[in-house]
């Protein structure tokens, strides 16, 4: 049963719509992840989950609750919320020691004295901050902040944990521990998570599903594989890993790419609204696509870089460029060298 | 090659000469001489006398009076300051951003001629608050006293409460609004996060407001003079006035005002120290780039009373006075009701284009502010130079020298002046109206090194590199580029003297001779002699004639920016 329920959730600044009647259920324990590029509508979506934003139409649950309702004219505080929530700028507070911000959504609970102090250090032991509790947070690095922020969430143990790109303002090595750590904790506690990220591969890492956005309209919601293996659309493939795009002339007996005709690639059937329109885009990854000796389309080999472990092609294919890579260990065609191209595993999508 | 990096060694080395000439002269002398004539008597270093003349009841009452008066007025400057950036930045006060402008309005106005418009509004018997109270409602006494310590912190609050609110609502739009949010989904309600999270984290804001509020305060003449003399009530600067003019410049009571500048100097650099040190360790990094608009408090049933609260602070800071002062210089006897037939414009036209003595103030003002405008500019210009840019032997000494008009209180400079420029070592310039030009250009030196200081930090040494890396020679680079990126920061310097400048009096008043009046001078002194009228006629032209500047000034930068 969903625990978390988004239903025709909209809102709208102005003129803009922000997000368009976005539904989203999410199960206990659950970790979903929103995707997109910035404006596409992802945090101003948690922020409405957090209660920071009311809603213009639509209603938020959580459980049995009901947290914002446009219809029911019904808006739940964020302070009534209960939800612990984490945020890309840390928002530590900087006048009170490690400990004391741990310990403030207890103490405005009013929790007994001997009860915030068991429960401040059992979080604080869990992001590994004890021997740091009675500094100032300013002392600690971007990630010690962050695991701070994660620390004073957990205290009020959360049923639903928030979290607005908490990994985006850390360096690049901190992130990855920074991933497992977020793990970790859901395991132990079991929270559901929504969590906001650009990053593909902190979404594909960290969620059991993800939600891919697009100018406030849900593009796809499935699992990192359903995502990565099956885009819903050409917007989908080229935001998730890396991609390229062919435009074919479309026909029932083949294909063609700047007039020369080709067979259909392997395993591609396009379906008839697109077979029907004439034109289409051939897309694929660039570890999906072989070299081939004979047949194949057709193109020739610009350029050539190493990138270490894979070797990275751009080969002229009539107007446009496809991006192949390969594993350095496979023979390859030089630079200008003519070649075969085989799309192993192609998609089809409608021009434009 | 070896001739080009021999005149560079040279040009720098006349700059720095240059630089550390114009501090001495027009800063460090007079200081020094200060301090000379505080603690040497008949040639011998003499710390007992000092004590002595601190001892004398009109110095140590001068000295808590001042104390008394610059903490009232910060207490109670720093809550209004706060409360109303409070007010603009965090709750859904309806016209916040009008609002907003209209707080910053008293900083505009000079506090002594708000003081003179309180004077004539609640003085005991004259002011037309209390007679309306006392002939018309049948009040025993008058409804307030403003000759009182209360009535000169009320009015002082007025027109420095801006020091705070500028610094705290400033902090508040900047601050991260995440910080407040992360303690609201942490379940703590508004109030709490104001109190527990919002205030503390400004606190080093509010802190450093309040101390500059304390140091314009302690230092500040105008209004006491205005309302203090006729009860007695002295503080540093007008003790130190009375010490020098009413004494026709005797040994003692120069020697008196000396001591009193002292304190006052040793005071101002102590609240300076203290504010740096506030600003150093309590800057908390709480300004973030990405952000939502802060929740705003939402007032509800008091949304309407406290505009009004606002509307009412406003009519009585601005409008009020305003008005008074418009009202009263247009009356043909001052004490006569204001109806049609006792007003008349003959009052402004007598002054603006008959009396010599406010005619020559006003051109004397105008003069005076532009001369020292446009000097202190270019010498800020060379010393912000040297000091942010220049690696020469010596600049620790340049910064210090650079560092001390920060700290100088007006009626200390006035001081020093008279004492380096009286004729004792060769130059007479007193009651001359070159004697204010230097007092003018040493108490402005300090705006004019901020803003070129600034701009310049702007400039990245990269910038010149790529300049002489391109060909330039040194002088070519400094027209070329430095010049013109710094120019936003000369131009903001003008202003910032030129304005202050046309209303000076704190400065002026120590210094001005029979033919020397400025219009603060000349406001302050037909005031002082009983021609009410004609001093709230002047100060009415003042008023415009700062408004004026003001908006130009407005029009300027705008244009500037969105050209």
């Amino acid at each position: 049963m969903a625990y978390i329920e988004l239903r025709q959730v909209t809102k709208r600044f102005g003129e803009v719509t922000a997000v368009d009647r976005l539904d989203l259920d999410i199960a206990q324990g659950e970790c979903v992840a929103m995707l997109g590029p910035s404006g596409c509508g992802k945090t101003t979506t948690l922020r409405m989950v957090a209660g920071f934003e009311d809603l213009d139409d639509g209603e938020i649950r959580v459980g049995d609750k009901l947290l914002s309702s446009r219809r029911g004219k019904y808006y739940l505080p964020p302070e009534q919320r209960n939800f612990g929530m984490v945020f890309q700028a840390f928002a530590v507070w900087p006048h009170l020691s490690v400990f004391e911000n741990v310990a403030f959504p207890l103490r405005v609970r009013k929790l007994p004295k001997a009860e915030i102090i068991a429960r401040t250090e059992e979080a604080l032991k869990h992001t590994n901050l004890l021997s740091a509790a009675r500094g100032s947070p300013d002392d600690l690095s971007g990630g010690g902040k962050q695991r701070v922020a994660l620390a004073r969430a957990l205290a009020i143990r959360p049923d639903v944990m928030l979290l607005d790109e908490p990994l985006s303002s850390l360096d690049p090595h901190f992130r990855e521990e920074m991933r497992f750590e977020i793990k970790d904790l859901q395991r132990r506690f079991g929270f559901s998570i929504l969590y906001v990220t650009h990053d593909q591969s902190e979404a594909m890492a960290l969620s059991d599903r993800i939600l891919v956005m697009r100018t406030g309209v849900v593009q796809q919601i499935g699992t990192p594989l359903e995502v990565y293996g099956s885009p819903a659309n050409r917007f989908v493939f080229e935001f998730i890993g890396l991609s390229c795009f062919l435009q074919a002339g479309l026909s029932p007996s083949g294909m063609s790419i700047d007039g020369t005709p080709y067979d259909w690639p392997g395993g591609l059937l396009p379906p008839a609204e697109i077979l029907a329109s004439g034109t289409g885009l051939l897309a694929a990854r660039p570890t999906e696509i072989d070299f081939v000796s004979a047949g194949g389309v057709r193109g020739v080999v610009m350029r050539k870089a190493y990138l270490g472990e894979t070797i990275d092609y751009r080969i002229a294919v009539g107007q446009t460029e496809v991006r192949v890579q390969k594993t350095r260990r496979l023979p390859g065609p030089g630079v200008g060298d003519h070649c075969g191209l085989n799309f192993s595993l192609p998609h089809g999508y409608p021009l434009g | 090659m070896s001739s080009r990096s021999d005149s560079r060694f040279g040009t720098s080395q006349l700059l720095f000469g240059l630089s550390v000439a114009i501090l001495v002269i027009v800063v460090a002398v007079p200081m020094l001489l200060i301090f000379f004539n505080a603690f040497w008597v008949d040639g011998h270093f003499n710390v007992l006398d000092v004590v002595k003349i601190l001892r004398q009841p009109e110095t140590y009452k001068a000295l808590g009076n001042s104390l008394v008066l610059s903490v009232g007025v910060t207490f109670t400057g720093t809550i209004v300051g706060t409360f109303f950036a409070w007010l603009v930045t965090r709750t859904d006060l309806p016209f916040k951003k009008t609002m907003k402008l209209l707080f910053l309005v008293p900083f505009m106005l000079p506090a002594f001629i708000g003081a003179l418009a309180w004077k004539m509004l609640l003085s005991p018997r004259a002011g037309y608050i209390n007679r309306f109270f006392i002939d018309v409602l049948g009040f025993d006494g008058p409804l307030f006293n403003i000759y009182s310590y209360a009535g000169i912190i009320l009015v002082e609050t007025m027109y420095l409460f801006p020091f705070v609110f500028i610094q705290v609502s400033g902090a508040l739009e900047r601050m991260d609004p995440t910080l407040e949010e992360s303690a609201r989904i942490s379940g703590a309600d508004l109030l709490t996060i104001t109190r527990k999270i919002t205030i503390p984290l400004v606190m080093p804001s509010i802190l450093s407001g309040a101390l500059l509020i304390m140091l314009y305060s302690m230092a500040h003449f105008g209004t006491v003079a205005v309302l203090g003399i006729e009860t007695g009530i002295y503080n540093i600067p007008t003790l130190i006035y009375e010490k020098i003019h009413q004494s026709a410049g005797s040994f003692d009571s120069i020697r008196t005002a000396t001591v009193l500048a002292t304190v006052l100097v040793i005071t101002a650099a102590l609240i300076l120290w203290l504010q740096n040190r506030i600003l150093d360790k309590g800057r908390y990094q709480i300004i973030a780039g990405k952000s939502f608009r802060p929740t705003e408090l939402k007032l509800r049933g008091l949304r309407v009373p406290l505009l009004m609260l606002c509307l009412v602070y406003i009519g009585f800071t601005i409008v009020l006075p305003t008005v008074t002062i418009f009202m009263v210089g247009g009356l043909k006897t001052y004490g006569l009701p204001f109806t049609i037939e006792n007003l008349t414009l003959t009052n402004y036209r007598y002054i603006l284009f008959e009396w010599d003595l406010t005619r020559d103030a006003i051109w004397n003002s105008i003069s005076l502010g532009l001369t020292s405008a446009l000097i202190t500019m270019f010498a800020g210009v060379i010393i912000a130079y040297v000091i942010v840019k220049m690696k020469v032997r010596g600049k620790g000494l340049l910064e210090f020298l650079g560092m001390l008009p920060f700290s100088v209180p007006g009626s200390v400079i006035a001081l020093g002046v008279i004492l380096a420029w009286s004729g004792k070592y060769g130059i007479n310039l007193y009651n001359t109206v070159w004697i204010i030009l230097v007092a003018y250009i040493a108490r402005y030196m300090a705006f004019s090194l901020k803003a070129n200081s600034a701009a310049l930090e702007q400039v990245h040494d990269s910038l010149v590199e790529a300049a002489r890396a391109s060909g330039a020679t040194m002088w070519q680079a400094l027209k070329g580029i430095v010049i013109p990126l710094v120019r936003p920061g000369m131009v903001a310097a003008f202003f910032l003297i030129f304005l202050p400048a046309l209303r000076e009096l704190t400065v002026s008043v120590l210094l001005y001779g029979p033919t020397t009046r400025t219009i603060g001078v000349a406001i302050y002194t037909l005031n002082e002699d009983g021609e009410t009228v004609y001093s709230a006629a002047l100060a009415g032209i003042a008023l415009i004639i700062i408004v004026l500047g003001e908006v130009l000034i407005k029009r300027l930068v705008t244009g500037k920016n969105s050209a």
